[in-house]
C-alpha cells in the first residue's frame, strides 16, 4: 500500500476499502469462508465432532446443536500493552466468553472501527495478533467489517466481535448452579491484566514486570469438562475482578460464598503496585482466568487436572459454596476474622488516603 | 513484602488480643482519627477481636470527606474554564458537590485528570506549557509537604502555569476542637500514624495535658492496631494519660525537619472550613504572599454559586463521631457506594464507605 | 488516611530515586528525605518518601510482638485453656 496510515476513505466502501480487505484483513484471516467476501458467511455446525465429556470418544452432535452466541467491544486504551493488544483481546475475550459455558467456540466476526490515521504498521501487528490468538484457539474469523471515523473519535482502533460456538448435551454451566458443599477454584495469580493496563496510562508509569494475563482459555476449559460433570458455574473475572464474578455468582444462586485471602494466588509486583495505588487486586481485572464452582467430590480432581495445562499451572481452590449469607461473599482475612467482599463500584481510581 | 506482610501475620495477633481482652471491667472506647485506620480495623475485622472489650470510634480523619462542599465547587467551576487542565488525586473525582462533581465535570468536557503524584501534575504542566494547570491541593500534613516540594520545583524551574488550589487541613487543630465540643466521650485516641510522621508526637502533648486524653500514634497494618489499642488499654487501666509512639519504626518525637522546613516555606496556617465542624480555627494552610503566584484562588476568579448541603446526610456527625454510619437514616438505602449522597460514602477511607464495604457478614 | 507503603531504593540520582516495590519498579522524588541511601526501606505517599523506615525499631517491634505471643501461649498452657481466647 501507498499511504502509510489509514485514512476515511479506507472506510468508504471504495477502491480503498477493498484494498484494505484484500491486502491486511484476507492475508492474515485466510480461510475460504471469509474469503468469498459475500455479505454473509454461510456455514453448517452441526457436523462437527465434539469430545464427550468424560471420555475420550469423538461423537457426531445431534442434528439440532445447542449454539452459544456471544458479543463484545473492545475499547481499551492504549491499544497495545505488555503482553498483548486490543487485537489478542478481542479474540480471547470472545473465544473465552463460549468457552465459559462450556461451549467449543467455533467462529468468530470482526469489526473494526478505526481512528483516522492509525498507522498501517499498527493495524497490521494487531491483525496478525488476532491471528495468532484465533489459531492458538482453533477459531476461524469468518465475517468483518471496517469503518474510518474522524480524528479523536476512536483512542485509536474499537474493535467489536460476536462469536459462535457449539455446546455438548450435557452440559449445563451456569451462574445460578451453585450449590451448598461446591469448591470455588480460581485458573491463576489474579490482577496481572488490569495492573498492566494501568502501568501504561499516563501519571501512573511504572517499569514492572506486569504482563496482562490475556489468553484463550477454552482448551483448559474443555480438559477440565473431560476431566468431570460436576463443574457447576464458569465465568472469566474480567471488568470488576474475582469479587464481582464471586457476587454475581453469590447472586444468581442464591448462596453465600466464603473465600480465604491467604490462597488467593497474587503475583508480587501485582501486589506491590496495587499497595501502591491503594487498590484491591480482588477487584482489577483479568483477560486469561477462570474462576469454577465445583462439586465437592471433584475439586482436587478438577484443579490436577487444571495445573496440568498452561493456564492453569497456578491454580488453587481459594474458598467454597455455603447456605449462610445467601447472596453474599464473605472473606476469612490473614487475621482468621471474618469480613464482606462487595462488587467494584464504578471505576477502580489509585488513591492517596 | 518486606515492612508489610510482618504486621499481617495472624500467628502473632493472639498474643496482643490476649493482652487487650484480658481487662476487666466497662468497656473502653477509642477513637481512631485517621480513615486509614478505620478501612483497616474494618478490613481486618479488628472489631471482631477486641469486642466487647474494646469498642472503636471513626473520627474526622478524611481529608476527602472533610472538605466543605463550597470549596469542592470551587475546584469543580476552576475545571471548566477555558484551557484550564485541573489535576487531582484519584480520591476527588466521585464525591459529590452541591450540584456536581469532578467526574460529571469531565464528562461535559472539563479537562480533569487523575495523577498519582505532584510530580506528575509538573509534568502534566510541562506538557502543556500554554495551558494553566491547577492542581487540586487536598490532604492533611502527610501530604502537604509534597505539594510544598512540587511549588519549590516550579518555582526553581521557572514554570509559570503550575498553580495549587490549597485545601490542606491540620489534624492537631481539629483533635483538640472535637475534644472541646465535648459531643462523645472516649477514653483514648488512635493517632494517625503517617501525619505523624511527618510532624512528630511531640504536638499530640496538648491532648493528655489539657483533656487528660490518652493518645498512642498507630501504624496501619493489623498487629500494628493491635499493639496500639493494648497500649491504650493499658495506659486507660492504670489512670495515665500520655502520647506513647507505637509505630516507632517510622515516626519519631521530633517527626520529619525536612518535610516540615518544606512546609514552613511555603504555608501560613490559616482558617479552614470543614465539613461536620465548620471553621476551625489556625486549622488549614494556605500559600504565603511569596508564593502567591502559585496560588489558584488569587489567579482565577470563580462564580461556583450557592452552596447545597445534601438532604438528610448525616456525614457531619459521623466525622464527629456522634453517630455511626449505620445509625445515618440514608445508610445503605439512598446512600450506598454506587449513589452516595455524602462524602463519607463516597471516599475510599471514608466511614460509611467502609462500613459499607467491609461490615461484618 | 495516607496510603504509603514500604518501598526499597535501588538507585538515586539527584533528587530523583528508583524504588522497588514486590517487583515493580517506579521513580520516586526524595525531596522529603535528603538522608535515604540506596537499600534503604522507605514510607512512599503519593510519589515521594516521607521517611526512612528504622530498621533497628522494625526488628525491635517485631521482636516485641513475638515475646508478647510467647508469653500469652505459656499463660494459656499453665492456665489448660482457661484464659478468654480471641474468637
Amino acid at each position: 500500500m501507498t499511504q502509510d496510515r489509514i485514512l476515511l476513505a479506507h472506510g468508504s466502501g471504495g477502491q480503498l476499502s477493498h484494498e484494505l480487505v484484500e491486502r491486511l484483513f484476507l492475508k492474515y484471516f485466510d480461510n475460504p469462508i471469509l474469503a468469498r467476501l459475500d455479505d454473509a458467511a454461510v456455514v453448517r455446525v452441526s457436523s462437527f465432532r465434539l469430545q464427550v465429556p468424560g471420555s475420550s470418544n469423538l461423537k457426531p452432535e445431534t442434528s439440532n446443536p445447542k449454539l452459544a452466541f456471544t458479543t463484545d467491544s473492545y475499547v481499551v486504551n492504549p491499544i497495545f500493552f505488555p503482553g498483548g493488544d486490543i487485537g489478542k483481546l478481542a479474540i480471547c475475550g470472545t473465544v473465552n466468553d463460549l468457552a465459559m459455558s462450556g461451549a467449543r467456540p467455533l467462529y468468530l466476526s470482526a469489526s473494526f472501527i478505526i481512528e483516522e490515521g492509525l498507522s498501517l504498521d499498527d493495524l497490521e501487528r494487531i491483525v496478525v495478533s488476532m491471528r495468532q490468538a484465533a489459531d492458538e484457539a482453533g477459531v476461524e474469523v469468518i465475517a468483518g467489517d471496517t469503518k474510518v471515523v474522524n480524528k479523536g473519535s476512536a483512542d485509536g482502533l474499537f474493535i467489536n466481535t460476536t462469536g459462535v460456538g457449539i455446546v455438548p448435551e450435557q452440559i449445563g454451566i451456569s451462574g445460578s448452579n451453585a450449590r451448598p458443599g461446591d469448591k470455588v477454584i480460581v485458573s491463576g495469580a489474579i490482577g496481572d491484566h488490569g495492573m498492566a493496563i494501568m502501568s501504561q496510562r499516563e501519571g501512573l508509569e511504572f517499569s514492572a514486570p506486569l504482563r496482562s494475563d490475556c489468553a484463550p482459555l477454552n482448551k483448559l476449559v474443555a480438559a477440565m469438562l473431560e476431566a468431570s460433570r460436576e463443574i457447576h458455574c464458569l465465568r472469566d473475572p474480567t471488568r470488576g475482578g474475582l469479587a464481582t464474578t464471586l457476587n454475581e455468582f453469590a447472586a444468581q444462586s442464591n448462596v453465600g460464598i466464603l473465600i480465604h485471602e491467604g490462597r488467593i494466588p497474587i503475583h508480587d509486583a501485582v501486589r506491590g503496585a496495587c499497595e501502591m495505588l491503594g487498590l484491591d487486586p480482588l477487584h482489577v481485572a483479568n483477560e486469561g482466568k477462570l474462576v469454577a464452582v465445583v462439586g465437592e467430590a471433584d475439586a482436587e480432581k478438577v484443579l490436577v487436572c487444571m495445573k496440568g495445562h498452561p493456564y492453569g499451572a497456578e491454580a488453587a481452590i481459594i474458598g467454597e459454596v455455603r447456605a449462610e449469607h445467601p447472596g453474599r461473599v464473605v472473606m476469612r482475612t490473614l487475621l482468621g476474622t471474618l469480613r464482606l467482599v462487595d462488587m467494584l463500584v464504578g471505576d477502580l481510581l489509585p488513591r492517596i488516603c | 513484602m518486606k515492612h508489610l506482610d510482618e504486621y499481617r501475620n495472624s500467628g502473632l495477633a493472639k498474643g496482643l488480643v490476649g493482652s487487650i481482652r484480658r481487662h476487666r471491667g466497662r468497656p473502653f472506647r477509642f477513637m481512631e482519627f485517621c480513615g486509614g485506620h478505620t478501612v483497616a480495623i474494618l478490613k481486618y475485622g479488628i472489631r471482631q477481636l477486641i469486642s466487647p472489650t474494646v469498642e472503636m470510634l471513626s473520627g474526622p480523619g478524611c481529608p476527602v470527606c472533610v472538605t466543605a462542599n463550597a470549596d469542592l465547587d470551587k475546584a469543580i467551576a476552576m475545571a471548566h474554564l477555558p484551557d484550564v487542565i485541573l489535576t487531582t488525586f484519584g480520591d476527588m473525582m466521585k464525591v459529590p458537590g452541591s450540584r456536581s462533581s469532578l467526574q460529571h465535570a469531565r464528562a461535559e468536557g472539563a479537562d480533569v485528570r487523575v495523577v498519582y503524584s505532584t510530580l506528575d501534575a509538573l509534568e502534566v504542566a510541562r506538557n502543556n506549557s500554554d495551558r494553566p494547570v491547577i492542581f487540586l491541593g487536598i490532604g492533611f500534613e502527610t501530604t502537604a509537604p509534597t505539594i510544598a516540594a512540587s511549588i519549590l520545583q516550579a518555582e526553581a524551574q521557572g514554570m509559570d502555569n503550575y498553580f495549587v488550589f490549597v485545601l490542606h487541613k491540620l489534624t492537631p487543630p481539629v483533635t483538640v476542637a472535637l475534644l472541646a465540643l465535648g459531643e462523645v466521650k472516649f477514653d483514648g485516641i488512635i493517632g494517625p500514624g503517617h501525619v505523624s510522621t511527618i510532624i512528630g508526637s511531640r504536638v499530640w502533648e496538648s491532648l493528655p495535658r489539657d483533656h487528660h486524653m490518652p493518645c498512642v500514634i498507630s501504624g496501619f497494618e493489623p498487629l500494628d492496631i493491635l499493639q496500639c489499642i493494648a497500649m491504650l488499654v493499658a495506659q486507660v487501666e492504670r489512670g495515665q494519660a500520655k502520647v506513647e509512639i507505637a509505630y516507632r519504626r517510622s515516626v519519631r518525637p521530633e517527626g520529619n525537619r525536612t518535610a516540615l522546613a518544606l512546609m514552613e516555606r511555603v504555608f501560613e496556617s490559616c482558617d479552614a472550613n470543614w465539613r461536620g465542624m465548620g471553621i476551625v480555627p489556625d486549622s488549614g494552610l494556605k500559600l504565603s504572599t511569596e508564593y502567591g503566584r502559585f496560588d489558584a484562588e488569587r489567579v482565577f476568579t470563580v462564580e461556583p454559586g450557592p452552596t447545597e448541603e445534601p438532604q438528610g446526610c448525616a456525614c457531619g456527625e459521623i466525622l464527629r463521631g456522634i453517630k455511626s454510619p449505620p445509625e445515618c437514616p440514608l445508610f445503605g438505602g439512598a446512600c450506598t457506594p454506587v449513589h452516595p449522597v455524602g462524602p463519607c460514602m463516597v471516599s475510599a477511607e471514608g466511614a460509611c464507605a467502609a462500613h459499607y464495604r467491609y461490615g461484618e457478614p | 488516611m495516607c496510603l504509603a507503603v514500604p518501598a526499597l531504593i535501588k538507585s538515586i540520582d539527584g533528587q530523583m530515586a528508583e524504588v522497588d516495590i514486590g517487583g515493580v519498579r517506579r521513580p520516586i522524588g526524595l525531596h522529603l528525605t535528603p538522608e535515604a541511601r540506596v537499600g534503604d526501606y522507605v514510607l512512599l505517599h503519593t510519589g515521594f518518601a516521607i521517611n526512612v523506615v528504622d530498621e533497628e525499631e522494625a526488628l525491635k517491634t517485631l521482636s516485641l510482638f513475638e515475646e508478647i505471643e510467647a508469653a500469652y501461649q505459656r499463660e494459656l498452657a499453665e492456665a489448660g485453656g482457661g484464659l478468654d481466647e480471641a474468637p
